[in-house]
């Protein structure tokens, strides 16, 4: 479904990424862990073609993505949760669904606003509420929700628990089952290892931009040196 | 001695535009102590906050500080009765290096003005250099910090925190956005600072790895209303506090292994 090839990135002159290469394939959870600074974020954000300095190949569904701008890598249905949320604060908890709505895509799960309540209630909840006037939390599962209205082939997600309530990371596990079981392929950063462990099928660890481990979730979780090592447990 | 709460709050509410976002919380908090506030998003945590910290005017209620009353107060006037506050996102001059972010937060608490910069470099030195070591941060005194690594931002906006002596330290999701090692570290130090210097700390939390390790006590907010308190591994066995809160608790640690 993806796949990266030695991928270099830049902010300026500072070089973030050295060389990263991971696949994600169909209904597959792939989780990138690492401290802050790790080049997490600024991976997600090179696959979206939102880094403007950046050397590598991306592979999306037989498609070269590397030198697409990021509207067209979004039609191609690869969807983006980013970290710092980016919700219309102006714009109800309804509308910033439908802005996000795109066409129905064979092969990939048809989400609707209906089914979206069901998932988070508290969206349900407040469907006429701005977006500004959300908590911190009820803003993340609206940002989630926004990108599954694109109905992606893949979701890109950015430390989706940060912030949200230990009954809504549940949620959003099953959801991320949901997707997986239906063939969506999920690549997920994530700090909470709790839940990384309940959802992802393999692990990447990121240490300054570069992949210092690559296998399944299960053996990271038993490899003490490894966590001590890169996620300071 | 007396034993009279730090903190005494007592009835706090607020509604905006007829929606009741915080009603009739009452909460004590004892010098020295971490407690943890709790609950689902939307509860009313942030007004809570906000209230306490002045940046808000409630309803009704009072918050008293030491036997003072806060309600009613400027969010300057009550930081200088010894109210400090950390924030989501970490809050540093990005230019200035460590060093100069601590003096200026005492050059401001001793009310000196900024036109005094360009001489005051010399001024408070020692002092901030000796708040840094209690954050572990000397060693990196003279970075900026623009180029500090995230955890080590939030150790020197403790730090800052901690130059004006205050008496209760306010934290809003303090380990956001850092990795599980990082949390633990940082809430052990605020741990250690608050015991020693007798300073209560209130902070809102969704780790419950980190709020089982280290609060002393924890108190729950539900649709503006407290539905539990108590330490935390009561807190944990709460049916009402699993129902609407923690779920299955799958997604954090039982934690019986203490950090601190």
């Amino acid at each position: 479904m993806l796949e990266v090839s030695a991928l270099d990135a830049w902010y300026g002159q500072a070089q973030i990424l050295y060389g990263v290469s991971l696949a994600v394939g169909a209904g597959e959870c792939v989780a990138l862990v690492g401290r802050n600074g790790a080049g997490k974020s600024t991976t997600m954000k090179a696959i979206m073609g939102l880094i403007a300095k950046k050397r590598g190949r991306v592979v999306f569904r037989g498609h070269d993505i590397s030198g697409l701008p990021p509207y067209r890598i979004g039609r191609l249905g690869l969807g983006w949760v980013p970290e710092d949320r980016r919700i219309f604060t102006e714009l109800t908890v309804r509308e910033n669904l439908a802005v996000a709505r795109q066409p129905p895509r064979d092969g990939a799960p048809e989400w609707t606003p209906e089914r979206l309540y069901a998932l988070f209630p508290n969206l349900g909840a407040m469907p006429d509420r701005p977006g500004g006037r959300m908590s911190g939390g009820e803003q993340q599962m609206l940002t989630v929700a926004r990108t599954l209205m694109g109905n992606p082939y893949l979701v890109l997600l950015d430390e989706p628990s940060e912030g949200v309530a230990p009954l809504i990371v549940e949620e959003m596990a099953r959801m991320i089952a949901e997707l997986k079981k239906a063939g969506v392929a999920v690549l997920l950063s994530e700090q909470n290892l709790h839940f990384a462990r309940l959802v992802a099928d393999r692990a990447v660890v990121l240490e300054k931009g570069d992949v210092k481990f690559s296998a399944a979730m299960e053996s990271l979780m038993r490899d003490e040196a490894l966590l001590r090592t890169y996620l300071s447990l | 001695m007396t034993t009279a709460p730090l903190l005494a709050v007592r009835g706090l509410s607020k509604s905006f535009g007829g929606v009741r976002a915080v009603a009739g919380v009452s909460f004590d908090l004892g010098a020295g102590e971490m407690l943890a506030l709790i609950g689902p998003n939307g509860a009313g945590k942030t007004t809570c906050f906000n209230m306490v910290g002045g940046q808000l005017a409630p309803d009704a209620g009072s918050v008293k500080l030491g036997g003072r009353e806060l309600v009613g107060l400027a969010p300057d006037a009550i930081w200088r009765q010894g109210v400090g506050r950390t924030f989501q996102i970490a809050e540093t001059f990005a230019s200035l290096t460590v060093v100069e972010n601590v003096q200026l937060a005492l050059l401001s608490h001793a009310g000196r003005v900024l036109g005094f910069w360009r001489s005051a470099r010399a001024q408070f030195r020692d002092e901030a250099i000796a708040l840094l070591e209690g954050v572990g941060m000397a060693a990196q005194a003279q970075r900026a910090t623009s180029v500090l690594a995230y955890g080590d931002v939030k150790r020197v906006e403790l730090a800052i925190a901690l130059a004006h002596r205050p008496r209760l330290l306010l934290m809003d999701e303090p380990t956001a956005g850092m990795a599980p090692g990082e949390r633990n570290e940082l809430m052990a130090l605020a741990r250690r600072l608050a015991s020693e210097q007798a300073i209560g700390v209130l902070f809102t939390e969704h780790s419950m790895d980190v709020v089982f390790a280290h609060a002393d006590r924890v108190i729950v907010l539900a649709r503006g209303e407290l539905i539990a308190q108590g330490p935390p591994m009561q807190v944990r066995d709460d049916e009402k506090v699993r129902e609407v809160y923690f779920g299955g608790g799958t997604t954090f640690g039982r934690g019986e292994t203490s950090h601190a």
